[in-house]
């Protein structure tokens, strides 16, 4: 039971350090980006190419992940997405879905078609009992490094210039851009930061998530799920969300196997349901 | 006051005029119908084109009607798809035609009550909702193998002789006359309804939904109704396709043939009735030219497609097609620019009035 509820945990916070990039870049510019989960993809391979290959170690290969991820995010932010900031959510979505193909298919051009893992250190295998709960040492080290990333984010996001000003253009960005704030520069930047994070989220996730070409299409929705439950205007929502929807998705597939991917469709329907106007209303509004 | 009938005549008079056949029209049947007798060695393919595109008029009739965006247009699809195939290898309601009815009649009432979720909210909570329930509808099909064979998909499916006298043949040659006709009824179905005073509200709505409550248009009910009624054609476009094939599978649900279908629509342009059927027609060849190209790798081809559409501009790609409709234009013009129509102008509003098919 214990056990359920810690695996939950550790793959809801996966799902956060996945989702929370799309969820700003929705809340901040309104932009659906389907493609989010090509960057996750993306981290993934990277640090299959490194530690796999390269044989670096798996602390540097995440690392890396992070990084060369965010690099790939500015880029494509800068060449491609910036054309589509002013389109119709038809021609985002047209747009997102398309890369989300390309990449897809490139990925398996490049690395094969079949599921590959990434080589975990041995130390961090297994699992140990405290008080009679089994916990996965792979999977604690997925709770802290993403309890650490969710701390730092509401930190930097609370307590910095820069994450006032992202609140600010979240909030408004006609009136941020009258105070003088650069809203393009905070958005590619939050941009290059919530890609980095799907990378790193990919590269955490594969041992959990499995990593296959299709990562890409697999877990849009999850994403989409967790950012349409949690909402768009913090990340606290979305935190919530994800641990909601992690825990739900692990109990749901280990009590009621028949019934598993039916419960996070259910919650997010219910949630649509009863909240129709409040997850999307200030988007909408603009 | 003295004849207050006037601008009733007006409208019903603009009205017939905008529903005139064009002088295209009967060409782009007329091919269709030459196709039949001159193209025996294709029809495998056309047959799916004429099934891909009964399925991207079901799409246009609420994207480029109604505005409404959806990515999961595929759940009315596969369950027309799996109800066909199930008719038939149960012999539930063995005759095709009948069955074909039905299939759409029970898209349309899972249309009906899905409906409801898509008045909700913005653009993006509409992706949402249809995606889950695309979703829902695969996960539900993947869950019971007993009935729907699961993964391995809907096997063993013997398709009666077409109201007991043309039986499916292997070439395709019954298919495609078949799915042809089915299309065209339905076309003229479709035709009538986006010229009716129905089908003008309906591009009020999308044009701006508060306004058009402002003059009494029952905005949630219109939408309600071509979503119902979108959904009908999409699970009859589904039962042709598990028909044709005596087949049925998960993939009738899958993400990507709702992807696909929003290029097929967007190739073709959206908002006049052709759009679909001419996208159809290139998607297809497109496809089939790539794939055989790079069999394993054709995803990446549509994607490259699908952002160059993007990047391009919508509007741009869609001069081309405007072209073609310029030539048919025209004519009506003439009668509707006549006397009538100098009494009471058109106001340049968007959405509601002007050319067919400049919604966007």
């Amino acid at each position: 039971m214990l056990t359920i509820l810690f695996d939950g945990i550790a793959y809801g916070m996966l799902l956060f350090v996945l989702a929370c990039g799309l969820s700003v870049t929705l809340g901040l510019m309104n932009f659906v980006n389907l493609a989010h989960g090509a960057f996750a993809m993306a981290g993934g391979y990277i640090t299959l190419i490194l530690v796999n290959r390269a044989g670096l170690p798996f602390s540097a290969g995440l690392a890396i992940a992070f990084v060369v991820t965010a690099l790939i995010g500015v880029l494509f932010e800068r060449t491609l997405y910036v054309h589509v900031y002013g389109k119709s959510p038809l021609d985002q979505v047209l747009f997102t879905i398309g890369l989300v193909f390309m990449s897809v298919a490139a990925v398996d051009y490049v690395m094969g078609s079949q599921q590959v893992f990434i080589q975990i250190p041995s130390a961090l295998e297994g699992r140990f009992e405290i008080f009679g709960v089994g916990i996965g040492r792979y999977r604690l080290l997925i709770i802290v490094i993403c309890g650490l990333l969710t701390l730092a984010l509401q930190m930097t996001l609370s307590n910095t210039r820069f994450g006032s000003r992202l609140r600010a253009s979240v909030d408004d960005a006609r009136v941020a851009r009258g105070l003088g704030i650069n809203v393009n520069a905070v958005f590619t930047l939050t941009f290059a930061i919530g890609s980095g994070l799907a990378g790193l989220g990919g590269a955490l996730g594969a041992e959990i998530l499995g990593l296959d070409p299709t990562f890409p299409l697999k877990y849009m929705v999850y994403f989409l799920i967790v950012v349409t439950v949690g909402g768009t205007s913090s990340i606290t929502g979305p935190f919530a969300a994800s641990l909601v929807i992690g825990i739900a998705d692990v109990a749901g597939k280990y009590y009621v196997p028949k019934f598993g991917a039916f419960v996070i469709y259910t919650i997010m329907i219910i949630v649509l349901i009863l909240r129709p106007q409040g997850l999307f209303a200030r988007a909408a509004g603009r | 006051m003295a004849t207050p009938s006037a601008p009733v005549a007006e409208v019903t008079h603009r009205l017939a005029m905008r529903a005139r056949w064009r002088p295209l029209e009967y060409v782009f049947w007329l091919a269709a119908l030459a196709s039949v007798f001159l193209l025996p060695g294709r029809h495998l393919i056309l047959t799916e084109i004429a099934w891909l595109a009964l399925f991207a008029l079901s799409l246009d009739l609420i994207l480029g009607y109604a505005g409404i965006i959806s990515l999961g247009h595929a759940a009315f699809f596969g369950l027309g798809s799996y109800l066909a195939a199930l008719m038939a290898k149960h012999a539930i309601i063995s005759e095709p035609v009948l069955a074909l009815f039905v299939s759409g009649v029970c898209a349309a009432v899972l249309g009906f009550a899905t409906s409801f979720l898509v008045l909700r909210g913005s653009d993006l909570t509409r992706l949402m909702v249809t995606l889950g329930v695309a979703l829902i509808m695969r996960e539900i099909a993947n869950q019971i193998p007993a009935i729907t064979g699961g993964a391995d998909g809907l096997q063993g499916v013997t398709v009666a002789p077409i109201l007991g006298l043309f039986q499916f043949d292997i070439f395709g040659h019954v298919a495609y006359a078949y799915c042809l006709t089915v299309l065209f009824i339905l076309f003229l179905l479709a035709r009538r309804i986006v010229y009716s005073p129905f089908g003008l509200s309906l591009r009020a709505v999308k044009g701006n939904p508060l306004r058009a409550s402002a003059i009494s248009i029952s905005v949630n009910a219109r939408l309600v109704a071509i979503y119902t009624f979108a959904a009908f054609y999409a699970g009859i476009a589904g039962a042709l396709l598990a028909q044709t094939t005596a087949f049925a599978s998960l993939d009738v649900f899958s993400f990507e043939r709702s992807a696909d279908l929003l290029l097929v629509l967007i190739i073709g342009g959206t908002g006049y009735l052709y759009g679909g059927l001419i996208g159809a027609v290139i998607f297809k060849l497109m496809q089939d030219w790539i794939a055989n190209l790079t069999p394993q790798y054709w995803q990446f081809w549509i994607g490259l497609v699908l952002v160059l559409i993007v990047l391009v501009g919508r509007e741009r790609i869609g001069a081309w097609t405007s072209a073609a409709r310029a030539l048919a234009e025209p004519l009506t013009r003439r009668f509707a620019r006549g006397p009538m129509a100098a009494a009471y102008p058109s106001s340049p509003g968007k959405g509601g009035e002007g050319v067919p098919g400049e919604g966007h």
